[in-house]
């Protein structure tokens, strides 16, 4: 199909909500992926939102199995391929909960095993298809509607697990985080990703307003801030090794948790200072394993000529 | 036609070898390991050119199968028991998105508790899932149904996941003369898997769409068509089979010694080869009983099978199956269900025996106690349990 210079690949006119970061994940990723590409989707929002029957927004071929077996799928198709001698790339595009939780069992298969595959998992940090409940991905202390917060809870009890660093101890030659705040960033990862041989994982981070409580209009801006403030880290893994991170002037968690109702409870009807400071030390500790703050010299008193 | 003397696995491995999968993905599980290890050294040999892909499930076994088919390429697995059960849902998903697949099952009984011994109640569980299910009697009809099952499968009347299923063990690991068909006459009789719809960036298709009210109805009555069709395939592949091979498999069923039964029996796989026996000695004695072997349980042959069993006085059904808490307080297996279905509205008495479950060796007596037993009404239970638990 011959695609026109303002057609996107994936195509407008899908059931996302507004401001869906995992919408605008799926745009660029298949901007920076292109047309020779097979996409392997999960059960999960983007697959619900992208292929009502009998409309699709995939203009590039597609499939979705099951919930948890994306990356087995994508190995039997990698396979054929190979097969056919055909030079098509394989991508998995996934949730947190199918990448995290239900399918750890296939996609460590699939990385174990080496397959030219590129997985990028889009990071909403919960199960926002079924209703926002807590995943393996939910950050420390959000309230989610399997791990609300109530009189005798702050919510989420867990930090997120750390699948970028389990996936390079499978020996993925190349593990990425993204944004989605960050476009050209995403889609230069994904470009390096689907250019390494073996099996590649990107992770990016999409905001999603309906489950975490802010304005579709703020997506990018509270990307923006989990980054700032530390409690997201865009950066590369070549070989295992970290070899790039995303420096930022470091912003005080409180800043990006008051912008989310998922974080209320920290603030109303008690400021919670003992939990706010259990996530700082979470982005602290992001701060000082990636060396990502940058230090602003001291600001010099205004000199009067 | 050259007889060679095979163990059933190692003949099943090379009949699929003849099928030309390009990928093959499996899982090894006890009784099916000899197949998938036959298969193994094949590729390893250079004598197939297979992508062999070692997962770490059966769950992913299937799910890869399911992208290599999706892709285009022609795809083989084997398993049995709890592995066909961690496919329980790459099974119905993907008749659903009408891919074809031949998967050999080694037929073994379910956990709890555990058992790797010969059933039937792995592969009848999932006879709601889309698959067409064979099941042979021996190891040459184990061999010839996958050649058949490609081509059924793989047909675009049809477009549906097949099972050929043999007795774990009792056909899988038993050494029986084949007549193993040559790579020319294969090729002849299966020509290279051609999809209907593939994932190929020149001309792309969503495959596995999610469906509204609105649709999913329209989705399963497809699929259930599909499988009313393959009635007419599996006779014509079959009936094309027989013409080039000299063994015809155009029925669904077999009859054995039916002409004037007045008993006749129901089954499904190697304990036909006992029952024949059977027959053949309560017929010197004047007894008249006759056999109708289910081949094809997927689609299920139940106007053959009517047709069949017209004028005899009684039905023995023999299920190495139970449904669990069907019957109210009698026992029943998934056969005599779909025989009683079948015969609905006759007045042919159908009585049913659960026999032989987790291995319970199943001997020539048995099958006339259990003749014996249904002459005299007796039936619709468990056949052989020891006595302490009754």
């Amino acid at each position: 199909m011959a695609i026109g210079k303002t057609c996107e690949l994936f195509e407008c006119g899908h059931r996302a909500c507004g401001g869906c970061g995992a919408a605008l994940a799926g745009r660029l990723l298949l901007k920076a992926a292109g047309e020779e590409t097979i996409v392997v989707s999960s059960t999960g929002c983007m697959e619900v939102f992208s292929t009502p029957y009998p409309e699709t927004a995939w203009r590039v071929p597609w499939i979705h199995s099951l919930f948890e077996n994306a990356s087995a799928v994508a190995s039997g198709i990698e396979s054929a391929l190979k097969q056919q001698g055909r030079k098509e790339k394989v991508v998995v595009v996934a949730g947190d909960g199918a990448t995290l939780d239900i399918g750890v069992l296939c996609i460590s298969g699939a990385f174990e095993r080496g397959h030219d595959i590129t997985y990028i998992c889009y990071d909403n940090e919960a199960y926002m298809n079924t209703g926002i409940q807590r995943s393996g991905a939910t950050p420390y202390d959000a309230s989610t509607t399997t791990s609300p917060a109530g009189k005798v809870s702050m919510g989420n009890r867990r930090p997120k697990k750390d699948m970028p660093r389990i996936l390079a101890a499978h020996g993925s030659p190349y593990v990425a985080t993204a944004s989605i705040a960050y476009p050209a960033d995403f889609m230069q990862k994904v470009e390096k990703a689907m250019n390494t041989e073996g099996p590649t994982y990107v992770q990016v981070h999409a905001p999603c307003c309906t489950g975490w409580g802010f304005d579709g209009s703020q997506t990018l801006a509270i990307g923006k801030l989990a980054i700032e403030t530390g409690l997201w880290v865009n950066y590369e893994m070549v070989d295992g090794e970290v070899t790039k991170a995303k420096k930022v002037v470091k912003k005080p968690v409180e800043e990006y948790l008051k912008e989310q109702k998922r974080f209320r409870h920290l603030f109303k009807p008690t400021l919670q200072v003992e939990e706010i400071a259990k996530i700082q030390a979470i982005a602290d500790r992001n701060f000082e394993r990636f060396g990502t703050e940058i230090k602003l010299p001291p600001k010099k008193d205004a000199v009067v000529e | 036609m050259a007889l060679e003397i095979m163990e059933g696995s190692i003949a099943v491995a090379q009949a699929v070898r003849r099928c030309r999968p390009q990928v093959i993905s499996a899982y090894p599980i006890t009784p099916q390991t000899h197949i998938v290890e036959a298969l193994a050294e094949i590729v390893a040999n250079g004598e197939l050119a297979a992508d062999y892909i070692t997962v770490e499930s059966e769950f992913s076994a299937l799910s890869a199968c399911e992208g290599a088919v999706a892709a285009g390429s022609r795809a083989y697995s084997a398993t049995t028991s709890q592995g066909l059960a961690l496919m329980f849902e790459v099974c119905f998903n993907m008749a659903g998105l009408r891919l074809p697949l031949v998967m050999t099952i080694a037929n073994r009984a379910l956990g709890a508790p555990l058992s790797i011994w010969n059933d039937q109640q792995d592969s009848i569980s999932l006879r709601d899932s889309g698959w067409l299910q064979f099941y042979a009697e021996d190891n040459q009809e184990a061999v010839d149904l996958h050649y058949i099952g490609y081509r059924v499968a793989e047909d675009h009347r049809v477009l549906l996941p097949a099972m050929v299923c043999f007795d774990g063990f009792i056909l899988s690991h038993t050494y029986e003369p084949v007549d193993m068909l040559s790579q020319e006459q294969v090729d002849a009789f299966l020509p290279p898997f051609v999809p209907k719809f593939m994932l190929d960036a020149k001309a792309p298709v969503s495959m596995g769409m999610y469906a509204t009210p609105d649709y999913y109805l329209e989705f399963r009555y497809e699929t259930d068509q599909a499988q009313k069709r393959a009635i007419d395939v599996i006779r014509e592949v079959g009936c094309e089979f027989g013409e080039q091979f000299g063994r015809d498999y155009s029925a669904l069923i077999e009859s054995y010694r039916m002409e004037d039964a007045e008993t006749a029996i129901v089954a499904l796989g190697s304990i036909c080869g006992t029952t024949k026996d059977a027959i053949d000695e309560m017929r010197e004695e004047g007894r008249k009983v006759g056999l109708v072997r289910i081949r094809c349980f997927r689609p299920f042959p139940a106007e053959d099978l009517k047709a069949a069993l017209a004028g005899v006085e009684r039905v023995a059904v023999l299920d190495k199956n139970v449904v669990l808490g069907a019957g109210g307080s009698t026992a029943r297996g998934a056969m005599a269900l779909e025989v009683k279905d079948a015969l609905y509205g006759e007045s042919i008495p159908v009585l049913d025996y659960i026999i032989g479950l987790g291995g319970r060796d199943v001997r020539l007596e048995d099958i006339k106690k259990v003749v014996a037993l249904c002459e005299q009404g007796e039936g619709d239970r468990f056949y052989g349990l020891r006595t302490e638990v009754l």
